[in-house]
């Protein structure tokens, strides 16, 4: 996306607006300090400002999770009164919870943002799907290949991700701009020092960065966020009562004819949540009575468990994530 | 108080960083039981003891095999009192780098020394990178105390080791034990000759000065943002200071005045902003303004040249007869540098630039005072710079060659032919720019 791009866009249009005055426009003049979640939105506009200045043609990553719901939101503050100034791209692996494709495009186009879905439409084909072919390999084929196949035809040379250090040990070590080679993959040992707010965006064609601007948010703020800037989210965050079976730890449900049921297993109804979303078949539910953003809030607090415990992938084997992300995968 | 401290930790390798990061995130109860459990299934191919820590903070495999720390990694973690964010930085040499990067915003910093082996090379290097990068608060944690039962001479020895290193700073020496957390979270009743407060206790309440609000305002444009013909903002970070509609402001380097008129936002108009608030600024004349120009309450510096403490990060020496891509606030310009730089070598430095800069003295804002260094041939962040000094426009002028002479000396030292025209080429690109 160029400079010109960005000065032919139209303006928002006045309802997409949240209209009720934020705590940001009612501060008083004094005491001249920002709360932490005013001081981590400011570090992130800024990231996203440098992005667009400094690159061609970025594109959002949108997962349509918590973190790309807050992502949207700072997108839409740090170009205001234009629109957002990239397109969102969403990996669509096809087994995604029903209710995630439905919000997307529901919020994508209520905000007026221009969505791309790509999928490995060949992979589907060929029958592509963890329990037949494993996690690792289901998610090389569906998400981190079709990743960068989506970035190498749109020939994005910048791609925001919603990646929090927190998140994952090999997160923790990556950095704010974090450099991609021609084939996409990233090399933690090589990796360009950051210091202060000077963002380091040069890239040879052929290259490529990600940027992750809520690399210094916690779980905790990006929660707090949604709650004091009335975010909307994917339903399944709030606790009702769902089918599901229990496996170990998790709690699965069973949107794809293909996850098999083990034995002893049978289908339930429990109150539960999602803490973090992903694919249907590989992403469990928690036993919760969180129905609201404040609720959740509560929740985490007094938990003793990451949110991404329940992500099978995060354990297929030592480092993988980190393997997933040198790979190409976010 | 603030309610954000960032910290950086630094010391010698296997001075125990990474088990005191561990202790402090598991005591603070920031670390969840499954990733407790992944860190005690690993510890048992190990040998660090019973939970080794360090594997919470050294996220990558070769980390992990090498039992080392290799890149800086951030860690989050909240007590009832404030919320912390931590640097937690290598300790070999040739990772020095990455040292730097984790003070560079940092409010306090914590040294780790090992009681058996005091102050060594690598502790040194570190408090002078900190000192260097404009920390002031520094914590002394005389760690593995429990291996020299608690002795208080040691203890008092490397606190006027410290003392006589960073004579300029504010020293806080704590007795500490990492791997059983003796005055880590508590006070330790195996010292009851330190009275003083425990570690997290200190980061608790530690007063750090990054007002930068009170500072004069600083606001370098990002974008210029024209969504329709009507509306033209300038778009930007507040560095430092307090601005409101109304108020006279300069665009340097034009040195042009105009008033602000308005404080865009998505929340709505402001009536008064502040640092570190990202907003869109709306002036009342049409003067130009772009990328990499400072709006400006005050007189910041104005030069193309300057005196620069650097810190050179890169395996490729600095060559004094390259030019080098250099990164202050928005704005980025070909510089060339008086000396040779080898890796991780920390010296001053004459810096001359192609366009003008505006900026502070490091020592006076921390935000407008710093850059960058890129090897235009690999496009790695090569130095770190902290200008020291505004050099008058005389001293610019009269070390900077003629354009010609720029051109036949980047020539003559290219190691290759094809080396040579590069070099020209791009030199010619920037002439015209």
């Amino acid at each position: 996306m160029s400079t010109s791009a960005i000065l032919g866009a139209t303006p928002q249009s006045a309802h997409a607006r949240v209209p009720a005055v934020s705590p940001l426009a009612r501060r008083p003049p004094a005491p001249p300090r920002l709360d932490h979640l005013r001081a981590l939105e400011a570090e992130s506009i800024h990231i996203m400002r440098e992005v667009v200045a400094e690159f061609e043609r970025p594109v959002m990553l949108y997962s349509i999770g918590k973190d790309s719901s807050v992502l949207l939101r700072l997108a839409q503050k740090a170009f205001h009164p234009g629109s957002i100034p990239f397109p969102l791209l969403h990996v669509d692996t096809t087994y995604k919870f029903r209710e995630m494709v439905e919000f997307r495009d529901r919020y994508t186009a209520q905000i007026g943002a221009r969505l791309i879905v790509h999928t490995n439409q060949e992979a589907i084909t060929d029958g592509t799907q963890p329990f037949l072919v494993g996690t690792q390999r289901c998610c090389g084929l569906l998400k981190t290949k079709s990743l960068l196949d989506a970035l190498e035809a749109g020939g994005f040379d910048a791609a925001f991700g919603g990646a929090r250090r927190d998140e994952e040990r090999s997160r923790a070590k990556e950095r704010i701009f974090s450099l991609r080679d021609a084939k996409g993959q990233w090399d933690p040992k090589n990796q360009r020092p950051e210091l202060w707010n000077l963002l380091n965006g040069r890239v040879r064609p052929g290259e490529s960065i990600r940027v992750f601007p809520l690399s210094n948010w916690t779980e905790i703020d990006v929660w707090q966020y949604i709650n004091v800037e009335q975010i909307p989210i994917v339903p399944l965050y709030f606790a009702k009562e769902r089918e599901v079976v229990v496996r170990g730890s998790a709690l699965i449900m069973l949107e794809q004819p293909f996850v098999p049921l083990l034995p002893g297993e049978h289908p339930q109804m429990i109150r539960c949540r999602m803490r973090s979303l992903g694919c249907s078949p590989c992403t469990g539910a928690v036993r919760s009575e969180a129905d609201t953003v404040p609720k959740i809030i509560e929740e985490l607090i007094a938990t003793k468990h990451s949110e991404r415990q329940l992500r099978v992938i995060d354990h297929d084997q030592d480092g993988s994530m980190e393997l997933k992300k040198r790979e190409g995968y976010f | 108080m603030s309610g954000l401290l960032r910290i950086c930790t630094a010391g010698s390798v296997d001075d125990g960083k990474s088990t005191l990061i561990g202790r402090l995130l598991y005591d603070s109860r920031a670390v969840y039981e499954d990733q407790l459990h992944s860190v005690k299934v690993a510890s048992r191919n190990r040998t660090a003891g019973p939970i080794d820590f360090s594997l919470f903070t050294d996220g990558l495999k070769a980390e992990r095999e090498q039992g080392i720390t290799i890149d800086v990694a951030y860690r989050y973690f909240a007590t009832a009192r404030r919320k912390f964010i931590l640097a937690d930085t290598p300790g070999h040499e040739q990772y020095t780098r990455n040292m730097a990067t984790g003070a560079s915003t940092a409010d306090v910093a914590v040294l780790l020394v090992d009681a058996r082996h005091g102050v060594r090379v690598q502790s040194k290097r570190h408090a002078r990178i900190a000192r260097l990068l404009g920390i002031t608060d520094f914590v002394v944690a005389v760690n593995k105390m429990d291996l020299v039962d608690f002795d208080r001479g040691v203890f008092e020895t490397i606190s006027d080791d410290f003392a006589e290193l960073l004579p300029d700073a504010q020293l806080h020496p704590i007795p500490i034990s990492a791997l059983h957390g003796d005055n880590v979270i508590a006070s330790s009743d195996r010292t009851p000759w330190f009275t003083e407060p425990s570690l997290l206790e200190y980061l608790e309440t530690v007063e750090v000065d990054h007002n930068l609000a009170a500072k004069p305002f600083r606001f370098p444009v990002q974008l210029v943002l024209r969504p329709t013909h009507d509306f033209r903002g300038y778009a930007g970070q507040i560095l430092s200071g307090t601005i409101a509609p109304g108020d006279t402001v300069t665009a340097w380097p034009s040195g042009r005045t105009t008033r602000v008129t308005r404080i865009v936002t998505w929340d709505g108009d402001l009536e008064i902003a502040h640092s570190p608030m990202s907003v869109t600024l709306v002036v009342e004349d049409d003067i130009d303004i772009s990328r990499g120009d400072v709006l400006a309450l005050g007189d910041p510096h104005v030069s193309r040249g300057f005196e620069a403490e650097i810190v050179w990060m890169d395996e490729r020496p600095l060559d004094p007869a390259r030019v080098y891509l250099l990164k202050q606030t928005t704005r980025t310009v070909t510089a060339e540098i008086d000396r040779r730089f080898l890796l991780n070598q920390i010296a001053s430095a004459h810096v001359t630039t192609s366009r003008p800069l505006i900026f502070d003295r490091y020592g006076d804002n921390r935000a407008t005072g710093s850059f960058i260094l890129i090897d235009p041939a690999t496009n790695f962040t090569a130095g770190a710079g902290m200008i020291v000094n505004a050099a008058g426009e005389q001293v610019a002028t009269a070390t900077q060659p003629s354009a010609a002479e720029r051109l036949a000396r980047l020539a003559r030292t290219a190691a290759t032919d094809a080396d040579a025209v590069a070099a020209v080429r791009r030199a010619l690109e920037e002439l015209l720019k």
